[in-house]
């Protein structure tokens, strides 16, 4: 297919005034390339590759910003038009850096049934991070969320999007907190 | 290989009668014992892999026509008869040879359903099984699993198991020396409601983005790359090597007629034992809310329910003993849809959960058709004000001239899943509108089901 605007240089932003956050790398790492070419025959075609190599360009930069997008246009020789359209679209890839811990709540209503709002509130509180921001010392950042398939064991929050903390209360959301700050739960893109 | 989820889970899964023949226990075996998912266990205990191998000396056709006669429906929303649906798939001719694909709608994305989920974590080999035989019926080469992106652990699961049925040779070339080759691949969405929508989820399996698509043509004759494609729900697919195993017409006497079988029921919100509850089709809610779930927990009178994942109508207390099957729901004006029961007790103000709920709409709204994207951030902003004290007189006029406008004229269903909670709730919970628009308050003095922080 090809694609009818020029393609996207760096100097020129995603949208006009809209400039994302800069990685620290311009590349990928040699290692993700080699999984990202693994996966362009994995399925019957290759864009179908684009969403699993967005994670792995998305772990290895940290988050899906624009080089992370061009890189995995580049290698899977696919339109970065269309990339940019595909990372844009879903929520779990990020267009700027997130905390070593990224914290997302349930808030949906059944969560919120049951406290799942103060909860979040709470938990902003006191890791003094509002939503969209990483705290200063890259430590946090937290995120409300729709619902997370845990209905029935919410207030439910997911830290790096790893396995789930339910039943949610204050002390447990303590118990969380304590356990990212002594280093029990892998960090962002481990 | 991932890390397989070790975290203890404190999900409800049984209660007292549940595994007898008055409550049978098809889909939730061993589900709360982390280690029941491995082959073994499977084929040991659970009597997996039975239906296949019976399935694979019998003709794809009369596969198909067992999950016939068993009435089988759709158990992600719409209920459609998944035997019928298995028949639209084009058959090979002498000209053309189609390459045809199964693909697993594991999104679970719908508030209030969560009950995959625990047949993905506890019997992937349930699922796995299931999926084969559907692709023996309909002769594909090669199955999805399709899974929400934050389900990532249970990826990894399934992955495991996946390679599990490989090595014991229920996947992959020659299937038990039929000839016949198959095999599996899951892919991992990224965090987008509509992916659920069958359309939807079909873009996002090529790398796109989940935008539904103009139908026709339907998935049967142009799904995943432009092949005919065949999408159902998880636990539908789990059902099918019960149904091969006990027979169509065994499955078919459970239940009601024409909702047959059994389904697994998630009940959450106010409730003193939310979980998930399996119960033959055609159950009374009253009797899963307050026998089984316990009632509400704190005591008070339950308000409202929504019987079937956050899309589906409200009911209020006159409709709380209506049996749980796809017809009886129907004819209450609400839907069984995807078994999710919110229970909301006296407390709840309703004008805040329909925002709430109308938020998550106006942000998961893939934004390709108007009614829609400009409806349903309108609706958003009339609720968000009435909710603040700033209703004007007029406004539920105005929402109710502006649902019908959204409802039946969207591309995908997304638009009409919005309509229902408001069009309902203004229907029974009229006054606590009115009166959060005359006196600038709320109704009742719950707690907030909204956060101040509220951004996406
Ligand atoms: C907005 C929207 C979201 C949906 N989400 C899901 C979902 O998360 N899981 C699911 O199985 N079906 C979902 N569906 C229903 C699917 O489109 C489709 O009907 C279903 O996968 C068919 O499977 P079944 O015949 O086994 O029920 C959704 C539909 C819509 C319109
Ligand atoms: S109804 Fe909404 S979600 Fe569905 S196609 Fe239209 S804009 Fe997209
Ligand atoms: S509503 Fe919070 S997990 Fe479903």
């Amino acid at each position: 297919m090809n694609h009818p605007l020029p393609p996207e240089t760096s100097d020129r932003p995603l949208a006009p005034g809209q400039r994302l956050a800069p990685s620290a790398r311009a590349t990928l790492s040699p290692g993700c390339v080699r999984e990202i070419q693994a996966l362009a025959t994995k399925y019957p075609d290759k864009l179908a590759a684009t969403l699993p190599a967005l994670y792995l360009a998305q772990a290895d930069l940290g988050f899906a910003g624009l080089e992370a997008m061009k890189e995995v246009a580049r290698v899977l020789e696919i339109p970065e038009g269309h990339v940019f359209g595909v990372a844009t679209f879903y929520t779990m890839f990020h267009q700027k850096p997130v905390g070593k811990f990224h914290l997302q709540v349930c808030t949906n209503l059944c969560c919120a049934l049951r406290g799942g709002a103060q909860l979040f509130e709470k938990l902003c509180a006191r890791l003094a991070v509002t939503p969209g921001e990483v705290s200063p010392d890259g430590m946090w950042s937290v995120e409300e969320v729709e619902c997370l398939g845990s209905c029935g064991t919410g207030p439910c929050l997911q830290v790096n999007h790893e396995v789930y903390d339910e039943f949610l209360d204050t002390a447990k959301l303590d118990a969380v907190i304590s356990a990212c700050r002594q280093g029990n739960v892998p960090v962002w893109g481990k | 290989m991932g890390q397989i989820r070790t975290k203890p889970d404190s999900q409800i899964y049984t209660f007292e009668g549940f595994g007898t023949d008055k409550f049978p226990n098809f889909m939730l075996r061993g589900a709360g014992n982390l280690r029941n998912w491995h082959i073994h266990n499977y084929e040991q205990r659970h009597e997996g892999y039975e239906a296949l191998k019976k399935a694979l000396k019998m003709e794809p056709a009369s596969v198909t026509g067992e999950v016939k006669a068993s009435g089988l429906r759709g158990r992600g929303g719409a209920g459609f008869p998944t035997g019928l649906k298995w028949t639209f798939m084009p058959k090979d001719t002498d000209e053309r040879k189609h390459t045809r694909y199964v693909v697993c709608n594991a999104d679970e994305g719908e508030p209030g359903t969560f009950k995959d989920r625990a047949i993905m974590e506890y019997n992937p080999h349930q699922l796995i099984e299931g999926m084969i035989i559907a692709a023996w019926a309909m002769q594909c080469s090669l199955g999805f699993i399709y899974i929400r992106g934050e389900f990532k652990w249970l990826v990894d699961k399934l992955d495991a198991a996946i390679q599990e049925a490989r090595d014991a040779g229920y996947l992959g070339k020659n299937i038990l020396g039929t000839g016949w080759d198959f095999d599996l691949l899951t892919y991992r969405g990224a965090g987008a409601y509509i992916c659920g929508e069958e359309t939807a989820l079909l873009n996002s399996l090529e790398g796109r983005r989940g935008e539904p698509r103009v139908k026709p043509p339907f998935p049967a004759t142009k799904g995943a790359f432009g092949q005919p494609t065949t999408v159902n729900n998880v636990e539908t697919l789990a059902s099918v090597p019960v149904i091969l195993r006990i027979g169509g017409a065994a499955y078919a006497a459970i239940g009601t007629p024409n909702n047959t079988g059994t389904r697994i029921f998630g009940v959450s919100g106010h409730v003193k034992r939310p979980g998930l509850y399996e119960l033959p089709l055609g159950t009374p809610m009253d009797f899963l809310v307050n026998d089984l779930a316990g009632g509400c927990n704190s005591g008070r009178k339950i308000k409202a329910i929504i019987p079937g994942g956050c899309s589906s109508p409200m009911l209020d207390e006159k409709d709380f003993d209506c049996p749980m099957d796809f017809d009886a729901m129907k004819a209450r004006g609400t839907m069984a849809g995807s078994g999710g029961v919110i229970v909301m007790d006296e407390n709840v103000c309703i004008v805040e959960a329909v925002l709430r709920l109308t938020r998550f709409y106006a942000h998961e709204s893939c934004g390709q058709c108007t009614p829609c994207r400009e409806g349903c951030n309108w609706l958003e902003m009339v609720l968000h004000r009435i909710e603040h004290g700033a209703g004007k007189p007029g406004d539920l006029e105005l929402i109710a001239s502006l649902t019908p406008r959204i409802n039946m004229r969207t591309l995908c269903p997304l638009g009409d899943a919005a309509c229902g909670p408001i069009d309902s709730a203004l229907e029974k919970f009229r006054h606590e509108f009115e009166h959060h628009i005359e006196h600038k308050t709320c109704f009742v003095k719950g707690a907030k089901l909204t956060s101040a922080m509220g951004v996406h």
